[in-house]
């Protein structure tokens, strides 16, 4: 690997061997860019090349495309694999299958209209696209969401990241030959589903974090089905742990690959599970508190190994750490509005529209000409189950966004792949891209 | 905390409560560099915008003369738990910046997503190729004078239609 150590000489920089130090990261930029884990070709040279070596005698190497369309790629993600017999060289990811210009489309929409554009990205876990979008809508509104709002979101968000680690256990279960993990780990994500239908009214790409607030209060009977959903889930996690945790032929799989050390994961960008596998304790949610991340108790659960089996148990046990996090809210939730009650953001209630004329015009200006946000620019992140999700907004005054950029981190995760493939087997990278959890829709974007 | 950069920098202007430091051109690595020093170990993101058709005050600090791209870089320093947001201007007739990967690595497909979308080329990085368009698209999608309307169907006339 290239990058084993990353940490820069950063002791180079204290006066005296000046001419060393400068020597030093010399040595260093030729270290980092030399032929390494990273196949830097073009597809048209690796098509001129062709998958066949120049005398089959001779040579071993071999340039084999897996994907786009390959089960365990989890949608549309092609790697490009350089391989000595069924030993992985050097790969390299290419990616763009799935690419529809989101950014773009991004700044044809209003702050309202934005949410539904946004959600589409990460379609396993929507709810935190839409947050994250909103809190950069909030930061350049310069606005305070109401307490009830903040508390329903963060209900949301959690239950979210249980149905998206949900489908990460049933993926990479199906990825390993686990059959039966995949339907036990559809079969709970469609209970978690069924609440987001009741309260959303859509099982997907929901738009339900609005600018200001949320689209429409919990239903009366929440607490019975929230609680439910945990009486539910937490026995299965158990049981899940019976079948996969501890299983010999599960930890053989799993345990020593697709190693990466911390260092390395965070030089390349790394976050979410990816980097707590490595054994680096960072959760946006205990480190840079958002919503009322600050006032629930719960764990941020790290690896050690920095390997594939350390990341599924890391998301089983986020499972576990968000249920206990949902349990609190049920707690702590208190009454009040379920959006700000400032009228230039927040359209005027039903009711109000018979009666009132002004409502009736506020209410049209609001969803046919969108609420106007202050010039500036933005940048909010929030935890989303695959790591640093953020979003960088840039307003000119008007009631579309000048640019809309989000921060995916599955688009970044995929950069450490050829860094975990390394010097592996073709079959333990099914395992690998499995383990990083790339949700393509969010890579291309 | 954007003093300290400020100093090296030129300029620092705080955005919202965030972090921001607006190096020049021949700043950006001597910043970049020593923000890497001081802790900032990770780079979060890396995005640019075309002001092309920005209607409203750029609200840049006095030193910094506004030009057609500004590319956005934010940093994460893991030990105090900070953020430093760098913007620097790149003007269109040289679109044209160095490349952070020899202090960051995880630049490398940041910086190809920004020459994709935006046409501005990293000097001294390993791969500068497309990376979400097709190589052999003609122009960048996310430059302002790029229309959204006007994309032609791309496989449309495939030759060997059978």
């Amino acid at each position: 690997m290239s990058i084993t150590d990353t940490a820069p000489s950063d002791s180079a920089d204290t006066g005296a061997g000046a001419a060393s130090a400068e020597a030093d990261r010399a040595a260093e930029r030729v270290r980092r860019r030399e032929p390494s884990a990273v196949l830097r070709m073009s597809e048209a040279e690796a098509a001129a090349i062709g998958g066949d070596p120049d005398d089959a005698d001779d040579d071993e190497l071999v340039l084999l495309n897996m994907g786009p369309s390959h089960p365990s790629t989890h949608g549309v993600l092609r790697l490009m694999l350089e391989l000595s017999g069924e030993t992985v060289l050097r790969s390299k990811p290419v990616i763009g299958y799935l690419h529809t210009g989101m950014e773009k489309t991004g700044e044809q929409l209003t702050y309202m209209q934005g949410g539904t554009n946004v959600t589409r990205m990460d379609y396993a876990s929507p709810l935190f696209n839409e947050l994250a979008f909103c809190l950069a809508t909030e930061r350049l509104l310069g606005i305070d969401v109401p307490e009830r709002a903040t508390w329903i979101r963060m209900l949301m968000c959690e239950l979210n990241r249980v149905s998206s680690h949900l489908l990460f256990m049933a993926t990479n279960g199906m990825d390993l030959g686990a059959v039966s993990m995949m339907i036990y780990g559809w079969r709970e994500r469609e209970e978690v589903l069924r609440f987001f239908e009741k309260v959303t009214g859509l099982r997907m790409n929901h738009n339900y974090i609005r600018p200001g607030g949320v689209a429409a209060d919990l239903p009366a009977d929440w607490r019975t089905d929230v609680a439910r959903l945990i009486e539910l889930i937490e026995p299965r996690l158990t049981e899940y742990d019976t079948l996969l945790t501890g299983q010999p032929i599960w930890r053989e799989r799993l345990q020593g690959v697709g190693v990466i050390s911390a260092a390395e994961a965070v030089a390349l960008g790394a976050t979410g599970p990816l980097l707590r596998g490595a054994g680096m304790a960072w959760d946006l949610r205990r480190d840079e508190p958002y919503l009322f991340y600050d006032q629930v108790d719960f764990d941020v659960i790290v690896g050690t190994h920095g390997d594939c089996y350390d990341r599924y148990a890391i998301r089983l046990n986020e499972i576990r750490e968000s249920l206990r996090i949902v349990a609190q809210i049920i707690e702590a939730m208190p009454s009040g509005d379920y959006r700000v009650q400032d009228k230039k953001v927040t359209p005027p209630p039903r009711s109000r529209i018979d009666a009132s004329m002004e409502a009736l015009i506020h209410h049209f200006k609001i969803f046919t000409e969108g609420f106007k946000v202050p010039p500036g620019e933005a940048y909010a992140a929030v935890e989303s189950p695959r790591g640093e999700l953020g979003v960088y907004l840039v307003s000119d005054g008007t009631s579309v966004p000048y640019r809309v950029h989000v921060r995916a981190p599955s688009f970044i995760n995929l950069q450490t792949l050829p860094h975990l493939m390394q010097n592996g087997l073709i079959a333990d990278g099914v395992a690998i891209i499995s383990s990083v959890d790339p949700i393509m829709g969010e890579v291309d974007r | 905390m954007a003093e300290r950069y400020g100093a090296i920098a030129g300029a620092e202007q705080p955005s919202r409560g965030q972090a921001v430091v607006h190096p020049s051109r021949s700043e950006w690595c001597d910043v970049a560099a020593a923000a890497r020093a001081d802790g900032f170990d990770q780079l979060i993101d890396l995005t640019a915008v075309d002001y092309l058709t920005y209607g409203a005050d750029r609200g840049l600090p006095d030193q910094v003369a506004p030009e057609r791209f500004e590319v956005v870089a934010s940093l994460m320093s893991h030990e105090r738990r900070e953020r430093l947001r760098m913007r620097v201007q790149v003007p269109a007739d040289d679109p044209t910046l160095p490349t952070l990967f020899d202090l960051w690595p995880g630049s490398e497909s940041l910086e190809r997503e920004v020459y994709d979308m935006f046409g501005i080329v990293f000097e001294g990085h390993p791969d500068l190729s497309r990376i979400l368009m097709p190589e052999d698209w003609p122009g960048h999608p996310l430059r302002k004078d790029y229309d959204v309307g006007q994309i032609p169907v791309q496989f449309k006339a495939a030759s060997n239609v059978r």
